[in-house]
């Protein structure tokens, strides 16, 4: 399969980058690992006339620790993240869904920058970055912005970037003492998208949860918080019960899709257990 | 529109002018004229296109070969050192880690990753690093086998070992 014709740039710096975005306009697409794009080109689903490959930016590629925050450059790979001490160290939630994307090779090439901009509501960051409430930093032809999870990922396949803005950055509030993650993620056969999946970061405190942020992938149009889930445990004890009685709201203001490889009743059930499944992990080694 | 795309595969150089939109396994085969590499699903999802490129390996036909520029990338072509098989070439010989033969490229450039990451896995890592690339015979038992026999040839302090005999 042979994508369309298309005319393609390689900017050395990303006001470079963004300054061709400005000239091609709608025209353009931005590459960086490419494995959501190419994809879509080779099945002409996607035919931009006009790419700008930002994978030779220096720069862009860390994973570090600064001022409380963890910082992620646009152009980590799933494998940089999934293989990062500090990432298993501080946030295994998100070394533990990149390791659950793909496969080895889609790993190495994928980057969470096109990850993101990409919105799938499939996709396994999405719902992690809105459950650790990280923030996007975004470059464009007025400046820089800080787009917050929440807002970022707006509806399939379509976030809250302007097409001439590139994600720089993604920040994380480093976790305090006592939080911890797990991404939980049920498809049929390795290499396949969630049908669902639930990402999950708790703090604990003594034998309370101090407090609670869950993600859900496949559960709507984008990546939604089970925010029943949270209110239900925010400040309570971490006993069996309660989880069990917190995890049934998993799926309240949920829209789940249909198709063929779940009912929305199907999904709403994974969603349920699959919460359970991961607050009864985490809270186990307290 | 066209562009200069130059690479290093197996050690000789190769440059080409080529449309942005080829894609790199299609390089690797209609250019270099190296036909090991092999297109199976055109997906992303079988690995039959499986090369490495600056140690990383890749599905090539997921890539373009633009991305490419300046790389060093190795092909299955690239294992062997003359006659003498590279010892994952020569397990999956001895372990008839093969049926049809199809998907040994990309399989034998996974498991070259995978040992590289990983000297000594487990059945169940092999298993997991073979995630990426499908045998439509469905002959994992034996690759899995050949490559647990590679694992041993290649521990640091095995390379005296010989060969399993064939009888």
């Amino acid at each position: 399969m042979i994508p369309a014709a298309f005319d393609y740039v390689v900017p050395r710096t990303l006001p470079e980058a963004v300054a061709e975005l400005v000239k091609r306009g709608q025209e353009a697409k931005v590459l960086a690992g490419g494995h959501s794009l190419i994809p879509l080109m080779k099945l002409r689903l996607s035919t931009p006339s006009f790419l700008v490959d930002i994978g030779r930016i220096s720069n862009l590629n860390y994973i570090r620790e600064e001022d409380g925050h963890v910082a992620i450059g646009a152009l980590a790979t799933h494998h940089d993240i999934e293989f990062s001490d500090l990432l298993k160290k501080k946030l295994p939630l998100l070394s533990g869904a990149a390791a659950q994307i793909g496969d080895p090779q889609v790993r190495n090439r994928g980057t969470i920058g096109g990850a993101a901009s990409h919105a799938d509501p499939f996709g396994d960051f999405p719902a992690c970055l809105l459950a650790l409430d990280a923030e996007l930093k975004v470059v464009g032809p007025k400046g820089e912005r800080n787009i917050a999870a929440r807002d970022f990922f707006v509806d399939t396949f379509t976030s809250a970037l302007e097409p001439d803005e590139i994600v720089r950055e993604i920040r994380i509030a480093t976790p305090p003492t006592g939080s911890t993650g797990t991404y939980l993620k049920f498809s049929r056969r390795s290499q396949d998208w969630a049908i669902v999946a639930v990402a999950a970061q708790v703090t604990v405190s003594g034998h309370n949860v101090a407090n609670v942020a869950i993600g859900l992938t496949g559960m709507g149009s984008r990546p939604l918080r089970a925010s029943g889930v949270e209110q239900a445990l925010r400040g309570k004890g971490a006993h069996d019960e309660d989880i069990r009685a917190a995890a049934e709201r998993a799926a309240e203001g949920t829209d789940p899709p249909q198709d063929l490889n779940g009912s929305p009743d199907y999904r709403r059930h994974l969603a349920q257990v699959l919460t359970r499944r991961a607050l009864e992990q985490i809270t186990a080694h307290h | 529109m066209r562009r200069r795309v130059a690479v290093t595969i197996n050690g000789t150089s190769y440059e080409h002018e080529v449309e942005p939109r080829t894609l790199l396994v299609y390089y690797i085969r209609e250019q270099a004229g190296l036909t090991g590499t092999h297109i199976g699903c055109d997906t992303s999802n079988c690995g039959a296109c499986t090369v490495e490129i600056d140690g990383h390996t890749v599905k090539s036909c997921t890539m373009f070969a633009v991305q490419a520029d300046g790389a060093q990338i190795t092909t299955i072509e690239g294992l062997a050192k003359g006659s003498t098989l590279h010892p994952l070439q020569q397990a999956f010989w001895d372990e008839h880690g093969l049926q049809c033969g199809f998907c040994t490229p990309g399989m034998i450039m996974a498991a070259k990753q995978l040992l590289d990451r990983n000297p000594s896995p487990s059945e169940r890592e092999i298993r997991l690093g073979l995630e990426g690339n499908l045998c439509r015979c469905t002959g994992y038992h034996n690759i899995v086998k050949a490559i647990q026999a590679a694992a041993k040839v290649m521990a640091p302090g095995a390379e005296a070992k010989a060969p399993a005999s064939v009888s």
